[in-house]
């Protein structure tokens, strides 16, 4: 899920990266690629637009037009809204109410309720020890009673019996009465499949809600739905306190724009994504992977992809190798990384891909200019392969030749020798990994800039 | 060569029947009050944005953009006809904004009117047989029982296979669909080889001379690429009893499903020949544009709309009222 739409943001804000100055056009034919970009991922209609004019506003503000890199400032601002609507962290179940914590789940016909009721029942019972009850209301649909039945002697928790003479709420207190004398420490209730038009069938489910007051009350909806994603969390979240949202058949290639338009829409956290049919297919969702995902990350996949279509392989693993060894880093290992990273398209679009390092202040930034890597290229080309193996002979004299054979001065080959010792400490701290883990590492660094590069 | 699939039935206790919902009580039809539905919300905004202008705006051409892009018609679509609709304005073959609504029907009437094709079952075969595909909650086995239902009022005897054998209670389910028409359901336990049972329903259903014969099958979602071979085996399978079977090989898609619908036309198509389509849920607000796309890449002909929970709720597929359900004129 989420790949395409990551796609193509990313490639739609590659275009921005490193652009000088951004005109009122540029921004315009941005966001209405943007627009395209999450209308092809299912976003709902009403959700995309609020979301670009948010983003013109502030695009156009002074945020973007006064900063030296507006490009960038750009992205970061499509990034923050993301994150905005996304929300910050998992939100896990809430339980903490006096048993039996009632779980109500609602959501349209097959959306996946029946099946998500018995992975939240495995879960709560192995991940959170409870003791769980499960129960069907839905008289409705044929043979619903004993779907959960048959789930419920799978993952071997309590199921009430219900049947299909009786009324839903009639059911529900009953099993909530069982639940209390068994000592459950959770009741979570299935509901019959209901469309958000159906005046009857939404009132049955409020008084489903008042009868047995549940802690949480989850709204579960299809990952591949499309804009009607909006109607049904609107109507869904106006007859119900919703207290969090499930996301089912994320298992396929779905792109997922449901997710963004639900939790818009009801405001509330998508708390688990079902990731298949069998019972133990549920993850908790980590919202803050997925904004990443769908912009930044993005690049930080691209830029490992970089990394190893252009790193020299054998290079990399004979040096991961040597300090795997505990040999060092020498002026050679120096020059076969400034040579990778050139290959790479220089320094400047590498700190462009990490997240964070695109906020950095602009005097840092300078300082990782490319013109300094193929100085600092020349420089250790003049030296001899002692000096490249031993940096500490270098001294006055030395210095003095290799700046006139390298047409730099001799604060040039100081600079560059203590970049080097720099990064020899920084090689030392990685160890092993090589460079994939090395890449991996500063973009978990978020923002601090590692030693070698200022 | 088949013996190895013979199991004996297992026979399953008592069906219980499901009590009607509060809807079914009042007698609206749900395909009627979809097209009011449509004509009150849709159709009033368009209106007066029609009626309130002696020439064509940017709001009126916003507003039908808006109307096609959240009935799912998607992008691509939708901004090809609006595409269109400029050139027409601006070489003056459109003038009037009250051409402008019977102009974007018309577009959408080319894309999808090849696909109006009713499902003729043909009497040639005995038993006609129809294997029912889709993802996961689609609708197919509520869609078996309401074709059960119709066929049986056309005079024709019916016979149910309860192919998906890995969901829970799914064999019940078909079961108490059977019971409701009076058909019968072959089946075998739940874990029993899918194609086995199918393949015995077809046998029985031929030994006994019976005109149409309709398989269920375990949603799946179309990049699980070994259900996906477990479905083309089942196909396979099929043809060795009746070498022209299935006949039918029916799509069921949600109506609430977005851009996703098309993958799911074009690698159920790929694996095993989808000929027709069934629509499911227009009852709710869902339009079910996507079918444009999928009419005009693939297209596969448009048998059936679902509009309810009930046996009844199965109408043929209609392209006028389709369309006016997306984009009301009146
Ligand atoms: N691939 C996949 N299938 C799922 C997932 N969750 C549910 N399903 C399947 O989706 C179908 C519908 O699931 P149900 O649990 O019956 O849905 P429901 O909402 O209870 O349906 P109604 O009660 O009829 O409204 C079943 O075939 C499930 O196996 C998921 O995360 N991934
Ligand atoms: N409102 C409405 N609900 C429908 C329609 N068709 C099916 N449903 C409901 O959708 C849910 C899923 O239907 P099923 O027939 O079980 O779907 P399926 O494709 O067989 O599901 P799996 O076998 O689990 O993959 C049930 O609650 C049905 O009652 C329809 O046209 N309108
Ligand atoms: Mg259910
Ligand atoms: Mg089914």
């Amino acid at each position: 899920m989420f790949e395409s739409l990551s796609q193509r943001l990313t490639q739609t804000m590659q275009k921005l990266r490193g652009k000088g100055r951004l005109t009122e056009d540029s921004i315009r034919e941005t966001l209405r690629e943007v627009r395209i970009a999450l209308l092809e991922a299912d976003v709902a209609l009403p959700v995309v637009q609020s979301f670009i004019s948010q983003v013109r506003e502030r695009a156009l503000g002074q945020e973007v037009i006064s900063s030296l890199q507006p490009g960038q400032a750009l992205v970061k601002i499509v990034h923050d809204e993301l994150v905005q609507i996304m929300g910050e962290e998992n939100k896990v179940l809430d339980l903490k109410a006096n048993p039996p914590v009632v779980v109500l789940l609602a959501g349209l016909q097959g959306s996946g309720k029946t099946t998500t009721t018995a992975k939240l029942a495995k879960h709560l019972k192995e991940q959170a020890k409870q003791k769980v009850m499960v129960v069907s209301c839905d008289v409705y649909r044929p043979a619903a009673i004993d779907q959960l039945k048959t789930l419920a002697e799978q993952v071997d928790v309590l199921f009430h019996p219900s049947s299909v003479a009786d009324q839903p709420v009639t059911i529900a207190k009953q099993a909530l009465d069982a639940a209390r004398r068994q000592f459950a420490d959770v009741l979570l209730v299935d509901t019959a499949g209901r469309l958000h038009i159906d005046a009857d069938m939404m009132d049955e489910i409020r008084q489903l809600h008042t009868a047995v007051s549940p802690h949480e009350t989850l709204f579960v909806v299809d990952s591949m739905t499309g804009q009607d994603a909006a109607n049904t969390a609107q109507a869904f979240n106006e007859a119900l306190p919703l207290t969090g949202v499930i996301l089912t058949k994320t298992d396929g290639d779905a792109r997922g724009g449901a997710a963004l338009s639900v939790r818009q829409i009801t405001g509330k956290p998508i708390k688990f994504v079902g990731t298949g049919e069998k019972t133990e297919a549920l993850q908790p969702f980590h919202p803050e992977r997925v904004a990443s995902r769908i912009l930044g990350m993005g690049d930080v996949l691209s830029l490992v992809e970089d990394v190893q279509k252009h790193v020299d392989k054998s290079k990399a693993e004979k040096l991961a190798r040597k300090i795997k060894k505990g040999r060092g880093f020498d002026l050679e290992d120096f020059r076969s990384q400034l040579e990778q990273m050139q290959n790479m398209g220089g320094l400047s679009s590498l700190a462009d891909k990490m997240p964070g390092m695109g906020e950095l202040p602009e005097h840092v930034k300078n300082r990782v200019n490319d013109r300094q890597t193929v100085s600092m290229i020349a420089i250790i080309n003049s030296m001899t392969p002692q000096e490249r193996r031993f940096p500490d002979v270098i001294r006055g004299s030395r210095k003095k030749r290799i700046a006139a054979g390298s047409g730099t001065q001799i604060q040039d080959i100081n600079r560059m020798l203590k970049q080097f010792s720099q990064m020899q400490r920084m090689m030392k701290k990685f160890g092993k990994g090589g460079m994939k883990g090395m890449m991996r590492k500063m973009a978990s660094l978020k923002g601090q800039m590692p030693g070698g590069f200022s | 060569m088949f013996r190895i699939f013979r199991k004996k039935d297992k026979s399953s206790g008592e069906l219980q029947d499901v009590q009607l919902r509060p809807v079914e009580q009042s007698g609206v039809d749900p395909l009627e009050k979809r097209l009011e539905d449509s004509r009150n919300t849709i159709g009033k905004r368009l209106k007066t944005l029609v009626g309130g202008h002696s020439d064509i705006n940017e709001d009126l051409l916003d507003e039908l953009e808006t109307t096609l892009l959240t009935a799912d018609v998607g992008v691509k679509a939708s901004l090809a006809i609006m595409d269109n609709l400029r050139t027409a304005i601006d070489n003056g073959v459109i003038r009037d904004p009250q051409a402008l609504l019977p102009a974007v029907q018309a577009e959408l009437y080319e894309l999808i009117e090849p696909c109006e094709q009713f499902l003729a079952v043909e009497p040639g075969h005995k038993p006609y047989v129809i294997l029912m595909v889709g993802i996961n909650g689609a609708g197919k086995t509520t869609t078996i029982g309401k074709l059960a239902q119709r066929f049986r009022e056309e005079g024709l005897s019916v016979m149910l296979a309860a192919g998906d054998t890995f969901r829970a209670a799914a064999v019940e389910q078909l079961k108490s669909w059977g019971a409701r028409n009076d058909v019968p359901v072959i089946a075998q336990g739940t874990g029993a080889d899918s194609a086995a049972v199918i393949f015995d329903a077809i046998e029985s259903a031929k030994a006994r001379g019976t005109d149409v014969l309709i398989a269920d099958t375990a949603g799946r979602l179309h990049t699980q690429s070994n259900l996906m071979d477990e479905l083309k085996k089942i196909h396979r399978v099929m043809g060795r009893v009746d070498e022209s079977a299935p006949h039918e090989v029916m799509l069921v898609v949600d109506a609430g499903t977005g851009t996703n619908a098309l993958n799911q036309a074009r690698h159920f198509n790929e694996a095993v020949n989808i000929t027709g389509i069934t629509i499911t849920k227009l009852d709710g607000t869902a339009r079910g544009g996507m079918l444009f796309a999928i009419a005009s890449e693939l297209g596969i002909p448009i048998r059936f709309i679902g509009v309810g929970e009930a046996a009844k709720d199965l109408r043929p597929f209609d392209a006028g009222t389709f369309i006016n359900a997306i984009l009301p004129l009146d």
